[in-house]
């Protein structure tokens, strides 16, 4: 029992993370109706920029632990939105009206350009960290010895998760800028002829998944203190699972797919075998589509003839 | 349309931009790629020797990007002035529409003879052999995805796994029951096939997007069973030792019983080469023939109808259960019998040589070729292998010039090449739209 309590709150910070990058996928699906692919990399960026920053701060003599993380994090956060908004101008405008595999296969252009720009730029090497942030409480000891732990950075990962969850459900519900994002997800054109800015709202969603993905970026690189050029691509990939297993277009699917697919992860390495982790979750989005279609909390799309 | 309503405004006032306009938006540019390269290329990060991350500053390179963006984007800008706006119609000449038109016939008979003759004409030069050998194995590739994305229309990301199940079946199947190339080809096609059917049962309900990541995922698993089945595969280190094929029993070496020593001639490795390339290109040849007349049956029909409108296809009594079914076994049995020859033509495999990329580039070739278009898969194959062979030297920054063309040919030819994709038959008159302007058919 307690070690199951212990992988179900690893489970769920994983989870977490999984849910912040599933995010930006399925904000964009909504809204443009493409699988952005290169969003995964910029989770990876994210992570980059994040470490890199803490090593300049940390070289500068910075010692204050929670005003390095808040830099770091606002940080990392701004110059990942810019990437995020740069890959939408240079790789998706041009070709959000043409035909619908063109702006995947310069997606998957795109990734590739992302990571293997990092690859050049940082250099093949993983590139670990101490730890950034110790300690954490016992919450419960077993008869045989065995503790159920939870960390301080875990959480921090879920209390963030958590905020920033609440924070842009605001932003979608109550803003001009939600309501011009959900006007632009049912109609462009009728959106633009009632004034509403396609162009600017299309940019900004993607500036706020890329934000997002820059904050599970730095998440992972706290929790598993390295970060590689090659990390977008499988986090990319289940977080993507995890958008579709929720039902994709929509934002609590998102957050409920990234959770199940990291406890399925890691209740699935706990009891059985590592090796076979990923391949449990790809089974079980299969499995979820084949009765739901359109996953756990997607609307079947319209068909119109 | 409503392209037009949402166009960037700079597209409209370009019209007579002045030099202030191209020097604010180059300065624009130059600001942004500052912000981005600052963390990434200004500063590069490394283990130490203690294993503690070091950090030292790059601002030169910074600035050499930087001002290389600033460059860049004025050049972009009067080039696209120098060529006006996007939507002028051009006029081409008659006489040059004539000389296109012939071109554009001829230029099928003519690559194909070519084909025939690249191992008379480059015997001497191996290294073109062995890419003439690479590149006819994508355009069959190629050929087999064409039926799955190009013809019915159905999204395949994880087109690399049935690729990896025929070279496994070929590579385990020779070198544990010691079977010939022969006799194994038909029988990885086949087992490529069925996977193609058991792949295709699960996303029979899944339309567009949801199936492109059901087959990535596909994908996925099979590349991870291969790795992690390792008493089966050999896990990571792969299968070494795959027997070569041979000419009617008959074994391309330099024994006594080999084909040299049989017709009595000096033994050369390069037989063994131009064997292999003429095996690839009936291959290829055979892929495309059955393409092609699978068209004229009533299920390549109905694939064209699936791609175009799933729903009406089904109200005119399409069985679309069978329609998509055959079209995944039939592309993943052309992906089997290349992923054979994959494996006999190097003589070892490893999961290393099945990973997403493939999937992608061979996605690519499709996409670029027109989607549905034979000799425009076979011309995007050459011309994407064949590019990124060019770049060899440049080693790791290969792949990012591969990234770079792929999204830069999207945007400018998002429709492939040449040609796009056109249903074999359709009404000659009275079509009030175009199946162009429709939004694909759903997956």
């Amino acid at each position: 029992m307690d070690y199951f309590a212990q992988q179900l709150i690893n489970g769920l910070v994983l989870g977490s993370i999984y849910g912040l990058i599933a995010i930006g996928y399925t904000m964009v699906y909504g809204i443009v109706g493409m699988i952005n692919f290169a969003h995964g990399d910029i989770f990876m960026i994210g992570g980059f920029i994040a470490l890199i920053t803490f090593l300049i701060l940390v070289s500068f003599g910075l010692t204050a632990i929670p005003l390095i993380l808040l830099v770091v994090l606002l940080v990392s956060m701004a110059i990942t939105a810019l990437y995020g908004w740069t890959v939408e101008r240079i790789a998706y405008r041009p070709l959000r009206h043409s035909f619908r595999l063109a702006p995947m296969l310069s997606a998957i252009g795109m990734s590739f350009v992302l990571t293997n720009y990092s690859q050049v730029a940082q250099g093949a090497r993983v590139k670990p960290v101490p730890p950034i942030i110790t300690g954490g409480y016992t919450l419960h000891e077993g008869a045989e010895g065995f503790v159920v732990q939870l960390s301080n950075i875990q959480i921090i990962v879920v209390i963030t998760t958590i905020v920033l969850l609440a924070l842009f459900t605001w932003l979608v519900s109550n803003t001009r800028l939600g309501r011009d994002m959900r006007a632009c997800e049912q109609d462009q054109t009728m959106a633009s002829l009632l004034g509403v800015d396609v162009d600017r709202t299309i940019s900004m969603t993607f500036v706020i998944g890329a934000a997002l993905a820059a904050v599970a970026g730095m998440m992972y690189l706290l929790y598993y203190g390295l970060v590689d050029f090659f990390m977008g691509f499988v986090a990319g990939i289940k977080a993507f699972t995890a958008a579709v297993l929720g039902g994709i277009g929509s934002l609590p699917g998102a957050m409920l797919g990234g959770l199940l697919i990291g406890l399925i992860e890691t209740l699935w390495s706990a009891y059985f075998s590592v090796e076979y982790k990923d391949v449990a979750a790809f089974s079980i989005l299969i499995v979820v589509l084949i009765f739901l279609p359109t996953g756990l909390l997607g609307r079947p799309e319209v068909e119109k003839v | 349309m409503d392209g037009r309503v949402s166009a960037p405004p700079a597209v409209q006032t370009s019209r007579a931009p002045g030099a202030a306009f191209i020097l604010k938006k180059a300065l624009i540019s130059a600001f942004v790629a500052l912000v981005l390269f600052s963390l990434m290329i200004g500063v590069r990060t490394e283990a130490g020797p203690q294993g503690q991350l070091v950090y030292w500053t790059r601002f030169d390179d910074l600035a050499i990007m930087v001002a290389a963006v600033f460059g860049g984007s004025i050049l972009v800008e009067l080039l696209r002035q120098w060529w006006g706006p996007v939507d002028t119609i051009r006029v081409v000449p008659p006489s040059v529409q004539t000389a296109l038109a012939v071109a554009r016939r001829g230029i099928a008979p003519v690559l194909l003879v070519f084909t025939f003759l690249v191992p008379v004409l480059f015997y001497d030069e191996r290294y073109i052999l062995d890419l003439a050998i690479l590149v006819l194995t994508y355009v069959m590739l190629g050929w087999g995805l064409n039926v799955v994305v190009g013809l019915a229309g159905l999204l395949d990301l994880g087109y690399v796994a049935f690729y990896a199940v025929g070279a496994y079946s070929y590579a385990l199947l020779a070198t544990n029951f010691g079977l010939s190339f022969w006799v194994c080809l038909p029988l990885a096609g086949i087992l490529a096939a069925f996977w193609g059917v058991l792949l295709g049962f699960p996303v029979l309900r899944l339309r567009g997007d949801y199936l492109a990541i059901v087959t990535l995922a596909f994908g996925e698993i099979i590349r991870l069973v291969i790795i992690n089945w390792q008493t089966l595969t050999g896990g990571p280190n792969g299968v070494t030792g795959i027997p070569r094929p041979t000419l009617f029993g008959i074994p391309l070496t330099p024994a006594d019983d080999g084909l040299a020593a049989l017709l009595g001639i000096e033994f050369s490795p390069t037989h063994r080469i131009v064997f292999l390339f003429y095996i690839i290109l009936a291959l290829a040849l055979l892929t495309n023939w059955v393409t092609i007349r699978l068209r004229r049956l009533p299920l390549g029909r109905a694939w064209e109808a699936l791609r175009e409108d799933e729903v009406a296809c089904r109200a005119l009594g399409i069985n679309t259960t069978t329609t998509k079914l055959t079209a995944f076994a039939t592309g993943a049995l052309f992906g089997g019998l290349a992923g054979a020859f994959f494996a006999t033509r190097q003589g070892f495999i490893s999961p290393e040589s099945f990973t997403f990329h493939e999937s992608a580039l061979v996605l690519a070739i499709v996409v670029l070729g027109g989607m549905g278009s034979q000799l425009g898969v076979a011309l995007a194959a050459l011309a994407m292998i064949g590019g990124f062979e060019l770049f060899r030297g440049l080693d790791q920054y290969r792949m990012l010039v591969f990234g770079m063309a792929m999204v830069l040919l999207m945007i400018w030819r998002p429709r492939g090449l040449i040609g796009h994709r056109a249903p074999t038959v359709f009404l000659k008159h009275s079509q009030a739209i175009s199946s162009d302007l429709v939004k694909e058919g759903h997956g």
